[in-house]
């Protein structure tokens, strides 16, 4: 149980069962008036974001959380499967994972988030490399990167990148954009 | 022990915050010296605070960290000093964020035979002083806006400015809890802020210490200071009638009870000066670490204090 004095940014919190982290705090008290403690809160199964502010006497749940190491090992059906360091297997939902499940790589090292013992969400590394299976040929030469085409990666997620990326390239996507972010080596190279 | 290479950055890069302080320090105790005013030191360790509804003290082996030190320099008034203040440490536990630090620098000055619009005037004074002294002009400049504290300062009754922005008079019907609602979110995003803003005649109910208006009981004779939005100083005509005053101390303990709040003990020795007689004064309490971040244009205590 928190109080409202604990709150603080970054602080996870649970209400009605959902688990919110502060993502901005701020703390007022006008004058011989009681404390107020506003919050900005992420819904950490959702996304979507609260606002709320509390005062000294109010209570706040303390959310169940577990941040978990594991290795993603195996598509098992429409689940994930990871393993973690005792070789326990946890399963994750596409719909947790949302664009995540696309840049996955076997032995990839990720934080799952466990909120009750249920998964809700992945931490990736920021960087992955991934091989592009669909795009129109490139423009050898034309080393814009401020002029993009689409182009596909295993699984079907679509990006846009420069025109110069070939089919079979090795692209670096930045996992908390999902955004092209370099060329790792070209198909024959 | 060394300073991390970090810190000593960080500290270094203070150094003209530093130097305001200083400045600031030593031009309100010459602004305060030439009007005859005596310098004094009250304890910061106390057998027990001020009872207020909503501040919270340290308590330490026995007795507590003052929260203001009110209490002890209206014993002084009582004794026959006519004009006193005071640069000091205070303490209120569970106050932290860009405007509030546990451990803040209260200056606090008393003046008997004078009520809450003479201090005012005075306070206008001070401030002019210490902007022409320190910063070498009248204005304050913060995130690109600028506020002269040379112009003609607004004045706002704040039953007014509840009717007009918040549609209730606080005077006819107290809630507490929508009066700070209503005073946060609607009348201090209103407010001037090209100039300094005075708030006054607060209700009856957030002015524990305060007297009465002769004229309509519901309200006491408070004013807060606002500078750009930011709150500022606070003060009264003091409350001189020692069974009023304990009255009122007592229901605030109730309150505090209440909320399960701690309840200090009534502080007999400040009531038994009262009975003595308290000469009519007027007191103001201004928070000294804000006045640096406004005098330095900066947003946040963070900016001010090299510790925190």
């Amino acid at each position: 149980m928190y109080s409202a004095s604990d709150l603080r940014k970054g602080l996870r919190v649970e209400i009605d069962g959902v688990p919110y982290l502060i993502t901005d705090f701020n703390f007022v008290k006008p004058g011989k008036g009681a404390s107020i403690y506003n919050c900005k809160m992420k819904n950490l199964i959702t996304g979507s974001t609260l606002t709320r502010s509390y005062r000294s006497n109010d209570k706040l749940d303390e959310p169940q959380l577990e941040e978990r190491a594991v290795r993603y090992s195996y598509k098992d059906g429409d689940n994930y499967v990871f393993v973690d360091k005792n070789f326990e297997q946890v399963s994750v939902s596409p719909d947790v994972l949302g664009d995540a499940r696309f840049f996955l790589v076997e032995d990839m090292e990720v934080e799952i988030l466990i909120h009750n013992g249920r998964p809700i969400g992945v931490e990736l590394p920021t960087f992955i490399e991934k091989e592009i299976k669909e795009t129109e040929p490139g423009f050898r030469g034309n080393t814009a990167t401020n002029v993009t085409k689409s182009a596909k990666i295993e699984g079907g997620y679509e990006l846009q990148v420069p025109l110069f990326i070939n089919q079979g390239d090795i692209i670096k996507i930045d996992t908390r954009t999902g955004g092209y972010a370099d060329r790792v080596r070209t198909a024959k190279g | 022990m060394h300073h991390s290479p970090d810190e000593k950055t960080r500290l270094v890069g203070l150094k003209s915050i530093l130097e305001l302080r200083a400045k600031l320090l030593s031009a309100t105790r010459n602004f305060f010296r030439e009007r005859n005013y005596l310098e004094v030191s009250t304890p910061a360790l106390v057998r027990t605070p001020a009872l207020e509804l909503h501040i919270d003290a340290f308590s330490t082996d026995g007795h507590f960290l003052r929260t203001s030190p009110e209490l002890h320099m209206k014993r002084l008034l009582c004794a026959g000093y006519e004009r006193i203040f005071q640069i000091g440490k205070c303490f209120r536990a569970g106050e932290r964020g860009n405007l509030h630090n546990p451990e803040f620098t209260m200056l606090e000055w008393y003046q008997a035979n004078a009520d809450y619009m003479d201090i005012l005037a005075e306070t206008k004074d001070l401030l002019r002083h210490l902007a022409k002294t320190c910063l070498g002009k009248l204005t304050l400049e913060r995130n690109g806006k600028s506020l002269d504290l040379g112009t003609e300062w607004q004045l706002f009754s704040v039953p007014k400015l509840f009717a007009k922005h918040a549609g209730w008079n606080p005077a006819v019907a107290f809630d507490e809890r929508r009066f700070e609602d209503d005073l946060v979110n609607c009348i201090e995003p209103s407010l001037p802020t090209d100039r300094p803003v005075v708030l006054l005649d607060y209700p009856a109910q957030v002015a524990a210490l305060a007297r009465l208006k002769a004229d309509d009981g519901r309200l006491a004779e408070r004013w807060e200071l606002y500078l750009a939005g930011i709150e500022l100083a606070n003060a009264f005509s003091e409350l001189t009638d020692a069974a009023e005053q304990l009255k009122r101390f007592e229901e605030c303990a109730r309150k505090r009870r209440d909320m399960d709040k701690a309840v200090y003990e009534l502080d007999l020795e400040f009531l038994a000066a009262l009975e003595k007689g308290l000469p009519p004064a007027a007191g103001v309490a201004l928070g000294l670490d804000r006045l640096v971040m406004l005098f330095a244009g900066v947003d946040s205590l963070d900016d001010v204090l090299p510790f925190r």
